[in-house]
């Protein structure tokens, strides 16, 4: 129970704190991408907003090992890049460009975006549960780069 | 004008990084919102879905309650039903296969020091930058 409660919250904060940075506005973000036009650079300052936080967290957790309700702390992955780190990013990239939406705000704004913010959530989530298999069909054989869970 | 927005980014960004630390400091969680919703819908965060809708609940049902605010916000979102539908399968597939998106990779793996999180990221804004410029400024559909 207490799991859902601070789950519920952290939600809860992350949706305010898109709302109040300006994130949920999807020109200010594409704004931000748009080094060649009238750039934006609000992304930055938020951020940098929020890497400070997290980076005391993180050597906070570091140094406890388990977070307060005994979850251990989620293990450093091995620093490799891999392919799909770098494929899926570009192709993310791509549509995050395209009409200025990131998963978060586009949940965060789900009641403000209407119709087209519904469109956009229903492709993405048809994308997510077709993900496992594409990895699979896309995967040549003996290579395990594009198998792995990670 | 421009610098309140500056002020408004970072305290919301305060705000993001709070959420963050205390999902992780609590429920040990890194606060990637693809992954937490990609977790529920392809199956594989089975073992935890509790905290994922949870999560999810807050992040969907709360903004509409700070109304005055969330109201006066125009997200500004294109009608183009096509651009919607491209980007929404590039963003879901790639965040997906890229185990990460701005929140996960940008904002937890960067502030934890991560290669993987950074060239993510740098590989995000980098795509995002060269297809606004492509069509904005060259094509002029968006």
């Amino acid at each position: 129970m207490k799991r859902m409660v601070f789950s519920a919250l952290s939600g809860a904060l992350f949706g305010a704190g898109l709302l109040v940075s300006g994130m949920v506005d999807t020109v200010k973000v594409q704004g931000w991408l748009d080094v060649f036009g009238a750039w934006d650079p609000t992304l930055a300052f938020v951020m940098g907003g929020a890497i400070l936080p997290m980076a005391i967290a993180w050597q906070v957790a570091e140094r406890r090992k388990t977070a307060v309700l005994g979850t251990p702390i989620p293990d450093r992955l091995p620093q490799k890049l891999d392919r799909n780190l770098i494929l899926g990013s570009v192709l993310f990239g791509a549509g995050w460009g395209l009409v200025g939406l990131c998963p978060g705000p586009a949940f965060a704004a789900a009641f403000l975006n209407g119709a087209s913010g519904l469109v956009f959530l229903v492709a993405m989530l048809a994308a997510m549960v077709a993900t496992p298999a594409l990895r699979r069909a896309l995967t040549p054989k003996g290579d395990t780069a594009w198998t792995s869970a990670r | 004008m421009l610098e309140q927005d500056w002020i408004w980014g970072f305290v919301g960004g305060l705000m993001i990084g709070g959420a963050g630390a205390l999902f992780l400091l609590m429920n040990g969680r890194i606060m990637g919102a693809s992954g937490i919703v990609g977790g529920l819908v392809d199956g594989s965060g089975r073992s935890n879905w509790g905290e994922r809708l949870a999560f999810l609940a807050g992040l969907i049902l709360f903004p509409p309650l700070l109304v005055g605010l969330y109201d006066h916000v125009d997200t500004r979102l294109t009608d183009n039903i096509w651009l919607l539908v491209v980007a929404g399968l590039l963003v879901g597939f790639g965040t997906r296969l890229a185990n990460g998106c701005t929140s996960g990779h940008g904002v937890c793996g960067i502030s934890r020091l991560s290669w993987r999180g950074m060239a993510a990221t740098i590989a995000y804004i980098a795509a995002g930058g060269v297809v606004v410029l492509l069509f904005r400024h060259w094509l002029g559909v968006i």
